[in-house]
């Protein structure tokens, strides 16, 4: 066994606010070893963020940490929550350093990203200026940034989220640290990007030899990448192992849930010659970019010529990353958005139709959008909310009438009928997300479009809202086009698939014949990267 | 950049023609004219007057001739100080107003940014509460109510300094009126200061910049400072209308020489020639002080690019 190098103790943590204590982390142990990669693993909520800012003494002024963080890097044990501020500073950024969830603003932005690499060397070696600079470059090169020499004088927005991410780990392998702290390091990255940044800090955990804290609530990662796992709950520990041990033979139910909460179960085939219910033909959208001086305008096309068609009862997945054109289209098949190109809905042509025209069709094709916690109005209440669209589309129904249907879709979702009359704010982002889709249910549509619905969902409450869609699907005939980056998702929801990046159809097909053999190197890059090639999901 | 430059001048052009002819027609609704006097004046004369200035022509005329001379940067004769152009007028008042409203907003920003800073950093204690306590009222009194209080106290019951005149802008001539000037806005600096600065030190970078080791000082003047001064800098436009305008009260209380007296006289004696160069002259200073204000903020934020 090697030897420990952070060690929590019984570290509790409290939160004093006006309402009352409230505890996030309750008196949790645990060890990293040197050279480890130790997973922390939980949902939202369980403490596994606030244990680790609490190592590096970044913990906001309301909260209480109790117990003890013993650090072995140094001469003797130091009790990381009472060691002096000043001996903490020159751990932080040198001995222990700490990679966070957020790339996109967890940069200086008025900065050049050099000088930030830099400052951390000034801060904790002896080199300076030209010396400094050097090693910032070879730091930039050694993460991967394409062009570092023209890189280290660029400001962060001129990066993506994942350069942005690689210099922040840059930043914190300057001084060869003992520890890397990586908070959900890659969740706001696309897959294929996710992947690179792994195995980077795969390779440089290598040649460092340093340990990680990874704290994440992606299981495919932990599988992948972690020797030890923890898992989290409600602030407490509730078992520790043995990466492979631990996913063989789950002790405690909660961990089991996890594992089970991975998307499972294939969806039932429609029939063949099920008649057609959406159809589009080289379907285009354009955005201006903004009209200069003397220029003709600029235009970037997000959608290019994509053909498309829906049988009823079927489930088209269209997967891709941020950026692809997904969302676009799935916008431009509904009419939200102005396109070129043929759309036919059941009978009815859609392209050239004005809103006025659409509004009818409206209540036939509903939506529901990723955000549970922005797309409802916070000043409505849920029976409002979800009684809006009877108002404007059966204007005949009567109070107690529109209240029954409000009714009616709410326990269609598996909510209790009485909470209709409570705020959003009131609700989990799961339930939410069910209040989200009771609003497009209450109109009984046929055609339902899912822009990611579930990826800001904890795993176990994706997996109910999963269940929710499939079992709505089977009881009403519904139609459903669901949006999502997660393949893992779309795998089990739909019956064919469409990859697309920049605009474009990379390859479209069956679900099991595309998952089981993609044509197309990009699908398969994708595939990779979600941990699905080779494994028996 | 010099792509960016002229396309706001010339956008500037169509803001500052419908400021100059709303101005003109209102000024021309009301009651009265330049040579209404308490003396009634003999016909011969009034109407001898009235058309040499063209004043009895209608109105529409008068403002094809005034828009006329305007183009050739002529902004005519002033009715009033008979001897003087409107333009000689501004040249002369406008040295006089410009210091007094540089050192107001010097003084603004000087005091105003260091209080909001040190309220931010001991949020909610009574440091604290006092700054903002103190920044609420110095937005809620207006300059006119404090302009006469500051007079009263140290020019008649302290007499430390005179309660008005200018006096080639000497110091102790210059210092109420500046203070005067300025507490409404260090009031607004302290406050937005403040909230700029809590919000920039809850931001993610920050905290990057402690787990990098940094110490709290290098964290604040380093990376949270530039960031949080932001939105005032953008505020400095709005800050330097207010100074102007403030000043067209300020300068007639402390009875300074400058434009805003100038303004002030025009208006009440109907010199429309007059007070129309200080608008047309208004105008365009607020016009060329936004643009400052926005290339000041291109510089301090990388982000933002003015391209042609």
């Amino acid at each position: 066994m090697q030897q420990p190098l952070l060690e929590f103790d019984r570290l509790r943590v409290d939160f004093s606010l006006p309402g009352g204590t409230v505890t996030a982390v309750r008196d949790i142990s645990f060890t990293v070893h040197e050279g480890e990669t130790l997973a922390l693993v939980g949902e939202s909520g369980s403490g596994k963020s606030v244990s680790s800012t609490a190592a590096m003494g970044l913990l906001p002024d309301l909260a209480r940490p109790s117990g003890a963080i013993r650090w072995h890097g140094g001469e003797g044990d130091e009790d990381l929550l009472t060691v002096a501020p000043g001996r903490l500073r020159r751990l932080r950024g040198n001995e222990i350093s700490m990679i966070f969830q957020e790339p996109m603003t967890s940069l200086n932005p008025l900065h050049r990203v050099g000088r930030q690499i830099v400052e951390v060397l000034a801060k904790h070696t002896s080199l300076r200026g030209q010396a400094a600079r050097a090693r910032a470059l070879e730091l930039l090169e050694q993460v991967g940034i394409p062009e570092p020499a023209r890189r280290i004088d660029s400001y962060p927005h001129e990066l993506s989220g994942g350069q942005r991410q690689r210099v922040m780990i840059a930043m914190a392998l300057a001084c060869e640290p003992k520890l890397l702290i990586a908070d959900e390091p890659t969740t706001a990255l696309d897959v294929t990007v996710q992947a690179q940044i792994l195995t980077l800090l795969e390779d440089l955990k290598q040649r460092y030899g340093m340990a990680i804290l990874f704290i994440t609530h992606d299981l495919g990662i932990v599988r992948h990448f972690a020797d030890r796992v923890c898992v989290m709950r409600q602030g407490e520990l509730v078992e520790s192992g043995e990466t492979a041990a631990l996913f063989a033979a789950p002790r405690h139910d909660y961990t089991r849930m996890l594992i089970d909460a991975e998307p499972r179960g294939r969806k039932a085939p429609v029939a063949e010659d099920a008649p057609l219910l959406l159809e589009a033909r080289d379907l285009r959208v354009r955005f201006p970019l903004g009209k200069r001086l003397f220029r003709p305008m600029e235009v970037f096309e997000a959608v290019r010529g994509i053909d498309l068609s829906i049988r009823r009862g079927q489930t088209v997945g269209i997967v891709g990353e941020s950026g692809s054109g997904k969302s676009t289209l799935g916008r431009a098949l509904l009419r939200l958005l102005e396109s070129q190109g043929d759309i036919r809905f059941d009978d009815t042509a859609l392209d050239g139709l004005d809103s006025t025209a659409m509004r009818p069709l409206r209540s036939r094709m509903q939506v529901v959008f990723q955000d549970p916690f922005g797309s409802l109005s916070p000043r409505m209440t849920v029976g409002e909310i979800i009684g809006e669209g009877l108002r404007v589309h059966a204007p005949a129904l009567g109070r107690r009438e529109r209240d029954a249907r409000v009714q009616e879709a709410l326990r269609d979702v598996a909510l209790d009928p009485a909470m209709r009359r409570r705020y959003p704010h009131e609700f989990s982002g799961g339930q939410r997300q069910r209040i989200a889709i009771a609003r497009a249910l209450v109109l009984k549509p046929e055609f339902l479009l899912l822009d990611e619905p579930t990826s800001a969902l904890d795993r176990s409450v994706q997996a109910t809202v999963i269940a929710l869609l499939r079992d709505l699907q089977a009881r009403h005939g519904l139609t459903y086009l669901f949006i999502s980056h997660d393949l893992a998702v779309v795998r089990a929801l739909a019956d064919s698939v469409v990859v697309m990046k920049d605009g474009a159809v990379i390859e479209q097909g069956d679900t099991e014949t595309l998952f089981q053999a993609p044509r197309e190197a990009y699908t398969r890059e994708l595939m990779r990267a979600a941990f699905l090639d080779g494994e028996a999901a | 950049m010099p792509g960016y430059i002229l396309k706001r001048l010339l956008q500037a052009i169509p803001t500052l023609w419908i400021v100059i002819t709303l101005s003109f027609f209102l000024m021309h609704l009301a009651p009265g004219g330049p040579f209404d006097g308490e003396r009634q004046l003999p016909p011969e004369i009034e109407a001898n007057l009235l058309a040499t200035y063209h004043l009895d022509e209608p109105v529409w005329k008068q403002y094809l001739i005034y828009m006329g001379n305007l183009l050739q940067g002529d902004l005519g004769p002033s009715f009033k100080y008979k001897d003087f152009s409107v333009t000689e007028l501004v040249a002369q008042g406008f040295p006089v107003s410009l210091e007094l409203g540089l050192w107001a907003i010097g003084l603004a920003l000087l005091i105003g940014l260091p209080l909001g800073v040190i309220a931010a950093l001991k949020r909610n204690s009574t440091v604290d509460y006092l700054v903002m306590g103190a920044a609420l009222a110095g937005v809620a009194i207006p300059n006119f109510v404090i302009a006469p209080l500051l007079a009263l106290v140290f020019g008649v019951f302290l007499a430390w300094l005179p309660v008005g005149g200018w006096n080639d802008g000497q110091w102790q001539n210059l210092v109420l009126p500046v203070v005067a000037l300025s507490i409404q806005q260090i009031a607004y600096i302290a406050r937005m200061m403040r909230a700029s600065m809590i919000e920039v030190l809850g931001s993610h970078f920050i905290r990057t910049a402690r787990a990098k080791g940094l110490t709290e000082a290098e964290v604040i003047w380093r990376h949270a400072l530039r960031p949080a001064m932001l939105p005032v800098v953008s505020y400095l436009g709005p800050a330097v209308a207010g100074i102007i305008t403030g000043s067209v009260v300020i300068e007639q209380i402390f009875g300074i020489p400058g434009i805003g007296r100038y303004f002030v006289q025009a208006a009440l004696n109907r010199d429309y020639t007059l007070v129309m160069g200080t608008v047309v002259f208004y105008g365009a200073l607020i016009v060329l002080l936004n643009l400052l204000v926005d290339l000041t903020y291109s510089a301090l934020d990388p982000q933002i690019r003015h391209d042609d």
